[in-house]
């Protein structure tokens, strides 16, 4: 049952939207769990996420996040490894961006800080998914496991760097000085006031995200690494033999991942926050991991993928308010059934649909 | 300093039993080919449901039932998805995860109104400590007297259990029929399926084994550690049972040692704070915390042995059609 039997719009189309409604539909099931009205947590979740401009903004800010991780497990998806690390990537890239924005914040304007942060917030998230790569391609230590590890790692070495490095001094919280003008990327609430924003913190990252879904998408299909990217995933053994340098393959998509994970941290941080605290991804690079598997790790499907997350996320906010019964756990019980319909149990509707489309001669012919 | 050290290891016993639990329970579904980044939640489900129904029932031996229960169920969800439809296991275990982290607090809000928590558990709700005979009559005895009636003395009951269910464990994978074709199928599972035995039934069952102690480790947290739930109160140990099980290379004496290693840094990381070493200084306790998965990613590296996971791990059994 691979795909390709099946017209694209049905592989594309159909097939994720059946795993999403079911997941929406045990989603609802749940909301009648705690006893409240499914439907009408729906229209508070579209009305707080959509229904009006700083809510939208909310949205957009929180998709700019699942833009970026969602990338980065896509781009490893493509190679046919599984980056789990997106969570310590990005906060390592909140290193980054910290390092470059408390250097220069002080001395030049936000657009001289920003090709700064973005290079150190993509050189450290590369970082911390080299050593992963490394050992996979040279040691044969799985990705996975080793990416776990290292978001352990990235977090009890981000607290130590925090509490003994970075912290300003006399201050109690664990977090470094808040970024001057210089460190702090415009908000498009005062870009363009007249779209109403309001309070949203969705800033000029969202650009950059996409921005970024079109380098992956030419790098991904219009070039030849991306090619051989591809090619690796779809079957190493093969592409071993046309020539392609499994350890060349897996580093370089694993840094590149890595520094898009990375890159979450300029919305977080230089973004949103304007200093580097504990704890600031809290999920994102997990999320990622939803994102990239609904989107079938295509920048297209992404975005689009993001924006549904994002809509969770600050019309859950809104649920948690106007039906205190419905706390914010709802979105991560949601993204759990994401995950496991359109990821886990993506081949569960599959044969059934096969039946549907195949049309019974050429199943007779088949059969005979 | 004596005591010191005994008090320092009687909390690596407590500290590490609920890591043994789970890693044995991922021990059994790994060794089976199923690969279970899902620990954590299954530890997550049970933990809550034991500390729901202690709560309710006052009866702690409920709870522990109750917690193998959920456990057994986010099991057989893990088991449906990666056995049954041959899903990718690392998302199913994605997946649980977030299932059991989302479920667990929305739950405790509506039921409890506690943010999330149960309420502290009444008396019976609990387990509680193992008084060994005459620990107290010989507790003035040096030496012998503090390992008996400080080390071994004076621990609930799950924590006894976990550290027999090491020897146990070895029986049933090394000696009994059952062990050897659990073996079998994680490690080529076409032969196994050619000798006319079920794969599919075979993998159910670890993954149901493995839930049943992930229930024990879930229960340990809330009705015999801990006295209730608290949102998130794996905070990541079941990530941590994994690293044991790497790094006791998917053996199970070896998973005692890993456990009680890395159980042991924890309760050292603690008792460390402020303490000033001779040359390299105070060693900041993240160090401690760190410390389990730097070792495992070396071992993993290869640096120290090298840890050979089953071969069939991770890939989903397809019998042939024609």
């Amino acid at each position: 049952m691979s795909a390709g039997q099946l017209p694209r719009w049905v592989d594309y189309g159909l097939i994720p939207f059946l795993n999403l409604a079911a997941a929406f539909l045990v989603s609802g099931l749940v909301v009648i769990l705690i006893g409240e009205n499914p439907l009408k947590a729906v229209q508070v979740l579209l009305w707080g996420s959509m229904g009006y401009a700083e809510g939208i903004g909310f949205t957009l800010f929180y998709a700019t996040n699942f833009i970026f991780t969602g990338l980065a497990v896509a781009v490893a998806f493509h190679a046919g490894l599984f980056n789990i690390g997106g969570e310590g990537q990005a906060y390592l890239g909140g290193l980054g961006v910290a390092i470059a924005c408390l250097a220069l914040d002080q001395y030049v304007p936000w657009y001289v800080t920003l090709p700064f942060a973005i290079i150190c917030s993509a050189a450290t998230g590369a970082a911390w998914a080299f050593i992963p790569a490394w050992l996979q391609a040279k040691r044969g230590s799985h990705v996975v496991i080793t990416t776990i590890m290292f978001n352990y790692i990235s977090y009890s070495l981000m607290v130590y760097l925090l509490v003994n490095v970075l912290k300003e001094k006399g201050s109690m919280q664990t977090e470094t000085r808040t970024f001057e003008e210089g460190g702090r990327l415009p908000m498009l609430n005062d870009l363009f006031p007249s779209l109403g924003f309001g309070y949203s913190p969705v800033n000029l990252s969202l650009f950059i995200a996409l921005a970024a879904c079109v380098l992956v998408w030419l790098l991904v299909f219009r070039t030849r690494l991306g090619f051989e990217i591809r090619s690796f995933g779809a079957n190493a053994t093969a592409a071993v033999y046309a020539g392609i340098s499994p350890v060349r393959t897996i580093i370089i998509t694993m840094l590149i991942s890595g520094g898009l994970a990375g890159m979450m941290a300029i919305n977080e941080i230089m973004g949103s926050q304007h200093r580097l605290l504990v704890d600031f991804v809290t999920g994102y690079g997990f999320v990622g991991i939803a994102v990239a598997l609904m989107g079938r790790a295509h920048p297209v499907g992404i975005v689009l993928a993001a924006i549904l997350f994002g809509m969770l996320y600050q019309g859950g906010a809104e649920l948690s308010f106007e039906m205190p019964n419905i706390t914010r756990d709802m979105i991560i019980v949601i993204q759990g059934l994401v995950i496991l319909f359109a990821g886990a149990l993506e081949h569960m509707f599959r044969p059934t649909i096969v039946r549907i489309f195949t049309p019974s001669r050429a199943l007779a012919a088949k059969e005979a | 300093m004596f005591e010191l050290i005994i008090l320092t290891f009687d909390s690596t016993l407590r500290v590490s039993t609920p890591l043994l639990l789970a890693c044995l329970a991922g021990l059994y579904s790994e060794r089976s080919g199923i690969v279970d980044i899902g620990l954590e939640g299954k530890m997550l489900g049970a933990a809550f449901g034991a500390g729901a129904v202690a709560y309710l029932t006052a009866n702690a031996w409920l709870g522990l039932l109750a917690g193998i229960a959920v456990s057994v169920a986010l099991g057989l969800l893990h088991g449906f998805a990666s056995i049954s439809n041959r899903g990718n296991q690392i998302v199913s275990g994605v997946a649980i995860n977030f299932l059991a982290a989302g479920l667990t607090a929305l739950l405790g809000q509506t039921w409890f109104r506690q943010g999330g928590r149960t309420p502290s558990l009444p008396d019976g709700g609990r387990f509680r400590e193992i008084v060994w005979p005459f620990a107290e009559e010989i507790r003035g005895v040096p030496v012998i007297g503090p390992i008996y009636s400080e080390l071994l003395s004076g621990h609930n009951i799950l924590v006894y259990a976990a550290f027999l269910a090491v020897p146990l464990t070895w029986w049933v994978l090394f000696r009994s029929r059952f062990g050897l074709r659990l073996r079998a199928v994680g490690e080529n599972p076409a032969a196994v399926d050619t000798a006319g035995i079920s794969v599919t039934w075979l993998r159910y069952r670890a993954v149901i084994a493995c839930g049943i102690l992930c229930g024990f480790a879930g229960s340990y947290l809330s009705v015999a550690a801990g006295s209730g739930f608290g949102v998130n109160m794996t905070a990541g140990q079941g990530f941590m049972a994994l690293a044991a099980l790497i790094f006791a290379k998917w053996k199970p004496v070896n998973a005692m040692f890993a456990c009680l290693l890395f159980g042991f840094l924890d309760a050292a990381g603690t008792r460390m704070q402020g303490v000033e070493f001779p040359v390299i200084g105070e060693l900041p306790l993240q160090v401690f915390q760190a410390l389990p998965y730097v070792l495992t990613v070396i071992l993993l590296a290869g640096f120290i042995g090298k840890a050979i996971p089953p071969k069939a791990a991770g890939i989903p059994y397809l019998k042939e059609r024609s």
